[in-house]
């Protein structure tokens, strides 16, 4: 059995996932809490995986769907470290803020 | 036969047109909201519309593995560090000088033109029509069968990325966890 695709094309979707990446780009260079900075971050690789995820069914080829679930996968460890580091921070009572984080010496 | 297209080809657009907004609303209520706690929540209603999105695409198994993994545990994970943190108000707006936030606006302006030019340009005339897939295109046993042949490099090492932030967070906790000892003694 085979499907064409009902709906919106494949261009409609990139116009989605170009938004998408750069509401999180604004997100990532405006705010200066941590927290929002890698909500932001998130919301960016989202933007590629919808990218990646279209790609393949315009392509008819699973290998977009693979890359998506590694940028997944990425994307998890990514938060696991971003946290660590924001209460590790937030422990030695340093503000919460990317502005003022500069220095590696804490 | 032709009418029951039509239906489901109205539907099909009605459902995207929901989702897509409702992915986009979201996503910039995440930026714009100055509560942490209602920022995450505004990122999980972004990540269910993601969902219905990639199920329009016929990505069942990555659909589900986005509400599991992401929605499911990531956002558990934030929520719980919101909580642990207290929720203390960002303003978008406030501090930082003004010229920061107006070269945030066009660098992320800038960011979307450069997408928008570098696709039109690559892929422009060839997005319009696609090729047929299998209905079984999207299911969990076609990732499982790419994932073990044509991708085993990736998932090997997608495990060991796993493994070593798993490793890292560990480490994280438990060295802050000593220098507030230390600063208790």
């Amino acid at each position: 059995m085979t499907l064409g695709i009902l709906g919106p094309e494949v261009s409609w979707y990139l116009a989605v996932s170009a938004f998408l990446f750069a509401t999180g780009a604004l997100g990532v260079l405006l705010r200066r809490s941590p927290l929002i900075v890698l909500l932001s971050l998130e919301i960016m690789l989202n933007g590629a995986n919808l990218a990646l995820i279209a790609f393949a069914r315009h392509q008819g080829n699973g290998a977009g769907q693979i890359f998506a679930l590694a940028v997944m996968a990425v994307a998890a460890s990514e938060v696991v470290v971003g946290l660590g580091l924001i209460v590790a921070i937030s422990r030695r009572n340093l503000d919460l803020d990317v502005d003022k984080l500069r220095t590696l010496r804490g | 036969m032709v009418l029951a297209f039509d239906a489901g080809n109205t539907l099909v657009w009605i459902v995207w047109v929901v989702a897509a907004f409702a992915c986009l609303g979201s996503g910039l209520a995440v930026v714009s909201f100055t509560n942490p706690f209602f920022s995450a929540l505004a990122l999980i209603g972004n990540l269910g519309a993601l969902a219905v999105l990639y199920l329009l695409l016929s990505a069942e198994f990555v659909a589900a593995a986005q509400v599991l993994v992401y929605a499911g545990a990531v956002m558990v994970m934030f929520l719980f560090v919101i909580a642990y943190l207290g929720g203390r108000a960002d303003a978008p707006w406030a501090g930082g000088p003004s010229w920061q936030q107006v070269g945030a606006i066009g660098a992320a302006g800038a960011i979307l033109v450069e997408i928008v030019v570098a696709i039109g340009l690559k892929a422009g005339g060839r997005l319009s029509h696609q090729h047929e897939i299998h209905g079984s295109f999207g299911s969990p046993r076609m990732i499982g069968r790419l994932f073990l042949t044509d991708h085993l490099l990736a998932f090997e090492i997608t495990s060991v990325v796993l493994l070593i932030a798993a490793i890292g967070g560990v480490i994280l906790g438990s060295h802050s966890r000593k220098l507030a000892g230390e600063k208790t003694v």
